[in-house]
């Protein structure tokens, strides 16, 4: 048997500061998350001041806005937030929801009739300029870019991500 | 909090006395000032009310996202944060999409605003789903803190689940227990000296389950069920979480007693007898409503004088559902976790 420790999807683990803390294969750092959004979204490092970031499930990361102890048996710990472990990290609706005012960057603008398709689920033939994968949608409410959640942008088409339980 | 009493497993109950010749609420005939506004209020649907999430959004943006959509709302005078819609669910509504609105009871946001959280607190929410009161002491604490909200019933935490992801409560962690011996060891209780541990809550919220006759305007059917039988042991229950919640408590902590039924047995009575179980006491709330005191005695039972601080909401007096809401201190004496 390894000694490696490995992910156990029973428990919440704190995710290690850098790569030199590290100690279960694959798993992804503090430093590479908060890059992650600011490459991809030129979200600042700054916003998430405060919170930890927790795996739980292979991949599967979670933010939490407080401090509790490492490692943690529970069901639920702030929201899930990202998901990596695999070759395009994929960021989740809620935190798209959450986080993506503070983004700047492969923010998709919706006028309203493609946001109601967006937020149906549908996926939609548009017009893009900036990076291929996963992309902020927006759309202007109540006088404000307000992001709607995740799409998946290839080949001049937007697929709607948003899970059927939060469709609209 | 719905208890259905299908799910009473702890209880064989030998000839349940049910009473569908009677009507429950006639019972209360004694305790209630104008019975017949009550009864007629009983009878009236219930207005629609959201709750206005102000970790994703401001009051002000919510209502002007309601104005795009032509959707109407009237405030609520004493909760700035709620908007009764008269049109009914906003389910279908950008606001709601992004997490904005949160349908909720008026009187369901009144335990939340009594307890009162700060930011950076620890709150313990013992009987938790599915969420509505969980995901308010987040937005109270500005989602910065420990809000634990726990379940017992796995089913219902799912529900819990997805309000607080919707809701984008980050400050909110979940558990699957048994909130009358909830344990604190998953967050380190019996390890002081690892970063983050800690044995017990600043507040606690024991919104308790119940027979729930107050929330028979928003379902008519809440009333059919109703036995004697089950208030009984639905108070053996309540009895028990809200021990556990003063004990989970630091010393001097804050704990909120509430439910949505106006039996005294599952109100005044349970805090009756947590007052003599454990180290605590009842202290006077303001609740911006008109309300009636607890009663300190009913059916030949005398209860502990203080139950009057606790606050009895009647359908009639502010156009609302049945509620009962009571707050404690914790003690100073060194409790046993």
């Amino acid at each position: 048997m390894s000694d490696q420790p490995t992910n156990d999807g029973q428990r919440f683990d704190r995710l290690p500061a850098t790569d030199d803390e590290r100690e279960v294969a694959g798993r992804a750092t503090r430093r590479e998350v908060l890059d992650w959004w600011e490459e991809r979204f030129a979200i600042p490092p700054e916003t998430f001041e405060g919170f930890t970031f927790w795996e739980k499930g292979k991949g599967k990361i979670w933010a939490f806005h407080g401090e509790v102890v490492d490692p943690i048996r529970i069901e639920g710990l702030g929201m899930t937030f990202l998901r990596t472990r695999q070759e395009h990290w994929k960021p989740t609706t809620e935190a798209a929801q959450r986080f993506g005012r503070a983004a700047s960057k492969n923010v998709l603008e919706l006028d309203r009739e493609e946001a109601e398709a967006f937020a149906a689920g549908v996926d939609q033939d548009l017009d893009w300029d900036g990076d291929w994968g996963y992309l902020i949608a927006a759309h202007d409410l109540a006088g404000g870019l307000e992001p709607l959640g995740v799409g998946l942008y290839l080949h001049g088409e937007l697929r709607s991500v948003v899970p059927k339980g939060r469709q609209r | 909090m719905f208890v259905p009493s299908g799910d009473r497993s702890e209880t064989e109950k030998p000839a349940p006395t049910k009473r569908s010749d009677m009507d429950p609420l006639e019972r209360y005939r004694p305790l209630v000032d104008d019975y017949e506004a009550f009864r007629e209020a009983a009878n009236r649907p219930l207005p629609y009310v959201v709750r206005v999430n102000t970790i994703k959004t401001t009051v002000e943006r919510a209502r002007a996202a309601l104005d795009e959509e032509g959707i109407a709302y009237e405030p609520v005078d004493w909760n700035p944060r709620l908007l009764k819609l008269p049109d009914g669910s906003p389910g279908d509504s950008w606001a709601y999409f992004h997490g904005w609105l949160h349908g909720q009871e008026e009187v369901s946001a009144l335990p939340a605003r009594v307890l009162d959280p700060q930011p950076g607190e620890r709150v313990w929410d013992a009987a938790a789903a599915p969420g509505s009161k969980t995901t308010q002491l987040a937005a109270l604490i500005d989602d910065t803190g420990l809000v634990v909200g726990n379940d017992s019933n796995l089913g219902r935490l799912s529900a819990l689940r997805h309000n607080a992801e919707r809701l984008g409560c980050t400050s909110v962690a979940v558990t699957n227990q048994d909130a009358r011996n909830f344990s604190v060891k998953p967050f380190g209780s019996e390890t002081p000296d690892r970063p983050g541990a800690f044995d017990h809550f600043d507040r606690a919220l024991v919104d308790a389950p119940c027979s729930c006759e107050g929330t028979c305007r928003k379902n008519p059917g809440a009333l059919d069920d109703w036995t004697m039988e089950h208030v009984e042991s639905v108070s053996g229950i309540q009895k028990g979480i809200l021990r556990r919640a003063v004990q989970a408590t630091k010393p001097g902590g804050e704990v909120v007693y509430s439910t949505c039924t106006f039996a005294p047995e599952e109100n005044e009575a349970v805090l009756d007898h947590v007052l003599d179980a454990e180290d605590c006491r009842l202290v006077d709330c303001d609740v911006p409503l008109e309300t009636a005191p607890g009663v300190t005695e009913w059916e030949g039972e005398r209860f502990d004088e203080s139950v009057q601080t606790a606050h009895r909401i009647y359908p009639h007096q502010n156009d609302t559902g049945g509620f009962f809401v009571a707050k404690l201190v914790v003690g100073d004496e060194e409790v046993a976790a």
